[in-house]
């Protein structure tokens, strides 16, 4: 039978979710209103009064928040109690220039620990288990927040956190542990690993992954489930919402429940803002109507899916999202950090290149390796190996230290970098990231 | 003092065979070359006829350039020649940065092109030897 972690919350009737939505949406707007001066400013433009919000229905009355909002109101300008409530930060991954912060109060991450604890005990986990998790603790919100649905349920957890792979192998092992909890590609990374040193599936005692913090395909799935004979689930989460934990997978592996009684779901056309009904293709806006400290409205995540209310066979009745099919703007994400092309161009300028660059993104051996090939100017050329060799490695370091993952650099002559209608083709993914 | 000319090259077929049809097809003599390569890249270094001519050219195929100095030096065209003259080098402390031999001028010299990473250093241990060191006019090259 399917074990929920709270039955009352994931299986409830739409009109008390509804009533609980519109309940929170109502108080968080009214506070978010009277704490932070960026909320009220773009409301009072709008014309919209906190009474104005009253249910779920009036959401489509508020303005949208974007990222830029949280690099213009860098580091707490949206927050929405005083520091001193707020007991932990979290930033965006990898990028130093333009980086973002969010806070959580106690209370917040009581609520992210269940969200987290709903998607691990969806994926079968109980207070028995051995939670391995693989994702990066520190700022990012990956390891923190699986470790914190790991606790909340009662499970064991081991903090492993990324990298060491031979160790990760190890530790699985030796500890016993029952679910993984890290990006698909490390999974599948982990699992080569463990065949390479002579080990199969047989030797761990692995039943169940959580994985996100990626795009991965369906195929993926199967490839790590088949390695290391696990049930392999999807979870979704950014950092300006929560973290990990917005959404989840359940049994029936067909796309994620989202934690509506803390983030409402609206699918709008990303040109124009309007709200498109359910089943439809479009940009995920999501709100968060319960956070004290960062409770966001109606933010646009630029990923784009489908949500659904059709009947899951899992007996939840939180709304459903697919696997995000793209993105509205050309933001990457390589190893599970946010790569923006324009960060990339920044640092070849600074470097005296060209903004003639391409960027080759692919995966081999489930192991995503980024490429920045660059034309290059007289001023950069070098007669001497040494030299030239050295202005490539200066670059590659650069890009390392903003992005956090190393990038091989190629040089290039001019002309050489396709171009299409005049631009040149700033990014190639070969990676198949999409069903 | 010798100017040299250098040119990236992105490792593609062809690139050498436009660039020196190029210079063919503006009468510009190739007096001396040699190619450094790398898994990633390589460098064409030329002592060309007309260097100002050759530059004009070869931007206008595209290519990065660069123009340096290099110290030509006469070498006896004898067994152990060239050892000679760099143990003397290698003894001033004088960094050898690359090095190419050059169509020899006369029957028993013959001249090798030196990038080094002190050149003062260079010139006065050639000097103190009395090695002699080639110029561009008598080289032929403008």
């Amino acid at each position: 039978m399917e074990r929920y972690y709270q039955p009352e919350i994931e299986t409830a009737f739409r009109e008390e979710m509804l009533s609980l939505q519109s309940e929170r949406l109502a108080s968080t707007v009214k506070r978010v209103y009277e704490n932070v001066p960026f909320y009220r400013s773009k409301m009072d433009e709008l014309g919209v009064n906190p009474e104005d919000i009253q249910t779920v229905a009036d959401l489509k009355k508020l303005p949208f928040s974007y990222k830029q909002d949280l690099r213009d109101t860098y580091p707490y300008g949206l927050f929405a109690v005083p520091l001193k409530d707020v007991v932990r930060l979290h930033a965006s991954s990898g990028t130093t220039g333009k980086q973002i912060v969010v806070g959580y109060t106690q209370k917040d991450l009581d609520i992210w620990a269940d969200c987290c604890a709903r998607a691990l005990t969806a994926a079968g986990c109980t207070e028995e288990d051995i939670v391995h998790v693989s994702y990066g603790y520190g700022l990012f919100t990956g390891g923190l927040g699986a470790d914190g649905g790991a606790m909340r349920l009662g499970a064991t957890a081991v903090p492993v956190s990324s990298g060491n792979t031979q160790r990760q192998v190890t530790i699985l092992k030796d500890f016993g542990s029952t679910i993984l909890c890290c990006t698909p590609s490390y999974a599948l990374h982990i699992a080569e690993t463990l065949y390479a040193s002579g080990y199969t599936k047989d030797d761990i005692s692995l039943k169940a992954g959580v994985f996100g913090a990626e795009p991965w395909t369906n195929e993926m799935r199967h490839q790590i489930e088949e390695l290391l004979g696990i049930k392999a689930f999807d979870i979704y989460g950014l950092t300006e919402i929560i973290g990990p934990g917005v959404g989840f997978e359940c049994v029936e592996q067909s796309g994620m429940h989202i934690n509506e009684d803390h983030f409402i779901v609206e699918v709008i056309d990303p040109d124009t803002g309007e709200v498109l009904p359910e089943d439809t293709q479009g940009e995920l806006v999501f709100t968060c109507i319960s956070k004290e400290a960062f409770p966001i409205l109606r933010y646009r995540t630029r990923d784009i899916g489908v949500i659904t209310r059709k009947k899951c066979s899992c007996g939840r009745t939180l709304v459903k999202m697919t696997k995000p099919r793209g993105r509205t703007d050309d933001m990457l994400i390589i190893r599970g950090v946010n790569v923006f092309p324009s960060q990339i161009e920044t640092v070849l300028l600074d470097k005296g290149y060209t903004a003639n660059y391409q960027i080759v993104v692919d995966r081999s051996h489930n192991f995503d390796s980024i490429e920045v090939r660059v034309e290059i100017s007289n001023e950069v050329f070098s007669d001497t190996v040494k030299g030239l060799s050295q202005r490539a490695k200066e670059l590659s370091e650069a890009l390392k230290s903003l992005l956090g993952i190393s990038a091989k650099v190629t040089l290039l002559e001019p002309n050489t970098i396709p171009r299409s209608e005049g631009k040149a083709v700033r990014v190639v993914d070969k990676r198949k990231l999409l069903d | 003092m010798v100017p040299q000319l250098s040119v990236f090259l992105q490792n593609k077929s062809g690139k050498i065979a436009a660039i020196t049809r190029a210079l063919s097809d503006n009468q510009i003599d190739i007096r001396a070359l040699s190619i450094a390569d790398t898994t990633d890249f390589g460098i064409l270094r030329m002592l060309v006829s007309d260097i100002r001519k050759a530059k004009e050219v070869l931007t206008g195929q595209n290519c990065i350039l660069s123009v340096n100095e290099v110290v030509v030096v006469a070498v006896p065209d004898r067994t152990g020649g060239l050892a000679e003259i760099l143990s003397i080098i290698a003894e001033a402390n004088v960094d050898i940065e690359y090095m190419y031999s050059l169509i020899g001028r006369e029957d028993n010299m013959a001249d090798m092109v030196f990038r080094v990473s002190n050149e003062e250093a260079f010139r006065s241990v050639l000097q103190q030897h009395g090695l002699q060191t080639i110029s561009a006019a008598q080289l032929g090259l403008n």
